[in-house]
């Protein structure tokens, strides 16, 4: 199981993947935004999303979770 | 003089604004939102209203609330700064409508160089060289595909309703333009309300070098030197400089008298930037865009020429000639801006957070524009600049040196500031050496 966290407080601008859709390494789950920049959350290993944990518009803190991967 | 003045921005132009009103003596009126109650700039003004929450499109974008403050507060001017409501035409038009002072050019002036496609066939069509590129906007992916054959690779993808180097992209073959082209698309409806692209040659090493423009009330356009913006991540400006290490003098005059067609071509009045892209080993140059409004990085121009832009501003709104004698508007010694950031110093990624210790560098030649001081939040509603450092010293080598001791002697701590990056760049052979282009930090990270 891999978490995937919030690196910086940021807005949720776009969530890219589902729960349940199987992911690669590296496919963009959502996308931040920060300081009128895109930041991408990429998916850190291989798997399913079994958790998504935000939705579009929401505020997150650094370090809250974004997603599950099992 | 005016009387008084609403600044309609945030930070440190809000701040350094209001600096000169004070200096002019116009009474200044802040407008803030609730994220921002706290900075310098709304206790700096004599008087500063709320205009609403954090979200730029629910406060600083607000034209209506914007407006109001004015009303409420008999404010008799509108300075808009840079970004947010500096170059929207409209908002420019309803202030004058309003019956209040627009400080800034003509709303005729910012519409016809917010457009891109419409501004580079204007400069192409008054003398002033262009790269090769589209004349109207690209339809679809398919449609990219054929201009940028026509171009040739690799290519620039644009926002025509951009600017700021947001949004941008280049292209090196058709996959990369088909996979970049949609992306563009719905970038440029999401930042600038309109999906409209435009495709470019993309310059692979160019310099950055941009003309400052003054517009007086008589008609005459007068170019104020250069600045170097050369140093960039993601296509925005980290640090600028003037004069231009690669701009020889007979180059030099070439631009300058480019500025001012290309200011004359749109009746330009106030102060205003026209942006090119050099290429230094043939020197020659062409049109990128031209910013009709104050710069960030003003402040370098005016450590080397010693005149206040801002008062400039003043004064041309209100219809009076310039404070300086435009025959003897010289410029004396060499000037840096470093752009200090709430971004981690390596990824370059944003880090908003508390500000716990704020120690500004001091000293001959120093000049540091704050938006921010011990205490305050850097929230991530806004773009991440948190103050300019700028130094100025007899030639470049002595402005390197007031450099380095000026980013050793700034101490910002609870939040990642990019002053690390700075001390790198003032330590690295490619700035120090003067000879560089706009892959100056691509360089630096693929050296460390």
């Amino acid at each position: 199981m891999t978490e995937v966290r919030a690196e910086m407080v940021a807005n949720v601008w776009k969530v890219v993947a589902s729960a349940g859709d199987t992911v690669a390494d590296g496919d963009t789950l959502v996308i931040l935004e920060s300081m009128k920049m895109e930041i991408p959350v990429l998916a850190e290993a291989a798997g399913t999303v079994s958790t998504l944990a935000v939705a579009e518009g929401d505020v997150v803190q650094e370090g809250d979770l974004i997603a599950v991967i099992d | 003089m005016l009387s008084s003045v609403l600044v309609a921005n945030r930070g440190e132009i809000a701040l350094r604004v209001i600096r000169t009103a004070r200096a002019l003596g116009v009474r200044s009126v802040a407008v803030y939102s609730e994220a921002d109650a706290d900075l310098p700039f709304a206790r700096a003004a004599d008087e500063a209203v709320l205009i609403g929450p954090p979200p730029p499109a629910r406060s600083y974008l607000d034209a209506a609330a914007v407006l109001a403050a004015a009303r409420a507060t008999g404010a008799v001017a509108i300075h808009p700064g840079y970004g947010f409501l500096a170059e929207n035409a409209a908002f420019a038009a309803a202030v004058i409508d309003a019956g209040l002072t627009w400080i800034g050019p003509p709303p005729e002036a910012i519409e016809q160089m917010g457009d891109k496609i419409n501004a580079r066939n204007l400069m192409a069509d008054n003398g002033v060289p262009v790269s090769e590129g589209s004349r109207e906007p690209v339809a679809d992916a398919d449609a990219a595909l054929a201009e940028a054959e026509r171009i040739g690779y690799p290519v620039m993808i644009k926002a025509a309703a951009g600017g700021g180097g947001i949004g941008m992209s280049a292209a090196a073959d058709p996959e990369q333009l088909r996979a970049g082209f949609e992306t563009a698309r719905s970038r440029a409806e999401r930042f600038f309300g309109s999906p409209a692209i435009l495709l470019e040659r993309f310059l692979t090493s160019a310099r950055h070098v941009e003309v400052q423009i003054l517009g007086l009330p008589d008609g005459r356009v007068l170019a104020l030197g250069e600045r170097d913006c050369s140093v960039q991540r993601r296509h925005q400006k980290v640090a600028e400089e003037t004069p231009s290490p690669g701009v020889r003098p007979e180059l030099r005059e070439r631009m300058l008298a480019a500025a001012v067609r290309a200011g004359e071509a749109v009746g330009y009045r106030g102060a205003g930037t026209v942006e090119f892209l050099v290429d230094e080993p043939a020197q020659e140059f062409v049109f990128l865009e031209m910013n009709t409004r104050l710069q960030v990085e003003h402040p370098i121009t005016e450590l080397v020429t010693g005149i206040d832009l801002v008062e400039q501003q003043f004064l041309i709104a209100e219809g009076s000639g310039p404070s300086f004698d435009p025959a003897h508007a010289g410029s004396r010694g060499h000037a840096i801006e470093l752009r200090v950031y709430a971004e981690d110093p390596r990824r370059f990624l944003p880090s908003p957070g508390r500000i716990e210790d704020w120690t500004e560098p001091a000293g001959p030649g120093v000049r540091v524009d704050a938006g921010y001081t011990a205490g305050n939040t850097v929230t991530p509603f806004y773009d991440p600049l948190l103050a300019k450092l700028c130094v100025h010293g007899a030639d470049r080598a002595q402005a390197l040196e007031r450099a380095r001791a000026a980013v050793a002697g700034f101490t910002i701590t609870g939040l990642r500031t990019n002053l690390p990056f700075h001390a790198e760049l003032l330590a690295s052979a490619e700035f120090t050496s003067g000879r560089y282009d706009t892959s100056v930090i691509e360089g630096m990270r693929r050296r460390s």
